[in-house]
């Protein structure tokens, strides 16, 4: 390598350390400050669980997360259902309607889901927000994620393999159950966990179905932010980074591609 | 087995059966979205054309009392072009969107060229780190943030203890335009990187080669080659960020000042504060246009260019 190609392989360094460095300075901050001894998120006093025990003890906070919780399993475990069937019959028969109607939802800014599914619960379905609510939006932005990553699935595989089973007498049903189904089962976790994480995270489009009885994790987060910086936010912060990265490990145990960006 | 009826019977069997399998995988999801996305939309651009509610939603269809407004409408458009501060938000949104979009291409072009350019080994690790803050919480980035910019953060004494020296008022970072922008380009940075990396990797090294054995140097073999061939995934990239920050209301709404309003944030106000749902729509209709013309935009730019998309 000549001096200049050195020097050019330092800059694209330097350039990439610094982009790291600002993904990463925040959130280390936010981390650090969660075992600061000081109200104030400015300057580092002293160690402390404090924080967490503050966390603990807060239980409009429990209560929010309990409902995360509730809106996350219940929410996945539809979006999976109905975002597999989707993926498969996006890969099988192509139907464009149905990939524009899964896909959509997914590229479109979430604030107009959300207001629109605001007006369809009150204005046509007559639905008092809540749970209810909360969950059916959150099963409809799931399922095209869900489906996208069962069709990344199918798309890897052997036609004949399909064939095969049918060529040996088995059934449509049976060869969903017995060769189709373990074979895309590792999409379909993923794509399960990919939904529950997005379920837990969502701030948008929960903002405007939850109505005022129910609070979930981020809006709980939102309404103490817009109040005041409290270590608390930073406390609950930790630990729900340390979650979603449990699941981001788990992710990747049943499907390596989600992570690599190649969905 | 005699006869050849038995066959048929049984082909046709088979083809019911595969008509009805496909019935049964595609039905439920079509149906649940069919009435949960579709319907939605649907009545939404319905509702900007009626009045509003007298306590908030929408005026009835038909009204007993003549003095209720009711009926169909174009009123919410017409208020929409009468009042430039409307537009005046939507162009403001659009520049947000704009400076978001090229800081993220420039802090992500470097960034995914030394990965596309590291070892095989590597790779996946450095993407990886790319992703992993971003699976934190949406609001918990925002939020590290109002930490950093705080007044009493090092940041903020750093940047006035700078400007105090050359004799400049201090200023309040946080509840700022730029507090805004730089929250914008921090949530959206991963969505410029994934593609401008799925990009560059694919670009065969030969023809940087080849472009230096005809004597291009290093200047001329990036923009000659290697840039133009990632135009693609520049567009698909411009597009991810672009989209998502034409609609964002919690960023402004969080580290923003009283002034800093997007789009999102009018939105909002008219679906949950003033209540003006036909308006809101209005509003929501014409960033759906807004955000349809830039997918088309970047579909058509990203298609018409080479096969590395």
């Amino acid at each position: 390598m000549d001096n200049a190609a050195m020097r050019r392989g330092w800059v694209l360094w330097a350039a990439a350390l610094a982009v790291y460095a600002f993904l990463y300075v925040p959130l280390t901050i936010v981390v650090a400050y969660s075992f600061n001894d000081s109200r104030l998120n400015a300057e580092w006093v002293g160690f402390t669980w404090h924080w967490y025990q503050v966390l603990l003890n807060d239980e409009a906070m429990l209560a929010a997360a309990g409902n995360s919780l509730f809106i996350a399993l219940v929410s996945s475990l539809a979006a999976t259902a109905l975002g597999t069937m989707a993926g498969i019959a996006m890969h099988r028969y192509k139907l464009k309607l149905l990939t524009f109607m899964v896909l959509t939802p997914v590229a479109m800014p979430e604030i107009l889901l959300g207001v629109s599914l605001l007006l369809f619960f009150i204005q046509v379905l007559n639905l008092t927000l809540g749970m209810l609510s909360i969950v059916l939006a959150h099963i409809t932005f799931s399922i095209g994620f869900v489906a996208v990553i069962v069709r990344a699935r199918l798309a890897g595989m052997d036609e004949s393999i399909f064939e095969a089973a049918r060529d040996l007498g088995a059934s449509p049903w049976e060869t969903f159950r017995y060769v189709t189904f373990p074979l895309i089962l590792p999409g379909v976790v993923a794509g399960g966990l990919m939904a529950f994480t997005l379920s837990i995270d969502d701030f948008v489009i929960t903002f405007f179905t939850a109505g005022v009885g129910v609070s979930t994790l981020p809006l709980h987060i939102y309404s103490m932010i817009k109040i005041a910086v409290t270590p608390e936010v930073n406390a609950v912060s930790t630990l729900l980074m340390l979650l979603t990265l449990t699941l981001i490990v788990l992710a990747s145990r049943f499907a390596p591609d989600v992570l690599k960006g190649k969905v | 087995m005699p006869g050849c009826s038995c066959v048929t019977e049984r082909v046709q069997k088979f083809a019911s059966g595969a008509r009805l399998t496909k019935w049964l995988v595609s039905g439920p999801p079509f149906l649940f979205l069919l009435l949960f996305f579709v319907m939605p939309s649907v009545i939404m651009v319905l509702a900007s054309f009626r009045f509003p509610g007298e306590f908030g939603g929408l005026a009835p269809l038909t009204a007993a009392d003549p003095g209720v407004l009711q009926g169909v409408t174009l009123e919410t458009y017409q208020f929409f072009f009468s009042d430039p501060i409307y537009s005046r938000v939507f162009i403001k949104s659009i520049l947000m969107a704009l400076a978001t979009t090229l800081i993220c291409l420039t802090m992500a072009y470097p960034l995914s060229l030394l990965i596309a350019r590291s070892p095989k080994k590597s790779r996946d690790l450095m993407v990886l780190l790319v992703i992993l803050p971003f699976a934190s919480n949406f609001l918990i980035r925002v939020y590290a943030w109002m930490i950093v910019l705080g007044p009493q953060s090092a940041l903020s004494l750093l940047v006035n203890g700078m400007l105090q020296w050359f004799g400049i008022e201090p200023v309040h970072l946080l509840f700022s335009p730029f507090a805004v922008l730089i929250a914008m380009v921090y949530v959206h940075l991963p969505f410029m990187v994934l593609p401008l990396y799925t990009n560059l990797e694919k670009h065969d090294p030969s023809l940087l080669d080849a472009a230096q054995d005809l004597g291009a140097n290093a200047w001329q073999r990036f923009w000659r080659v290697t840039f133009p061939l990632s135009l693609p995934g520049i567009f698909s990239g411009s597009a991810l960020v672009f989209i998502p920050v034409l609609g964002m209301f919690a960023i402004p709404d969080i580290l923003g000042g009283t002034g800093d309003m997007l789009i999102g944030n009018l939105i909002k106000e008219q679906f949950l504060g003033t209540r003006d749902w036909p308006f809101g729509s209005t509003l929501s209709i014409m960033l759906t246009i807004a955000v349809l013309l830039i997918a088309w935009l970047a579909a058509k730019l990203a298609g018409s260019r080479g096969s590395y998309g």
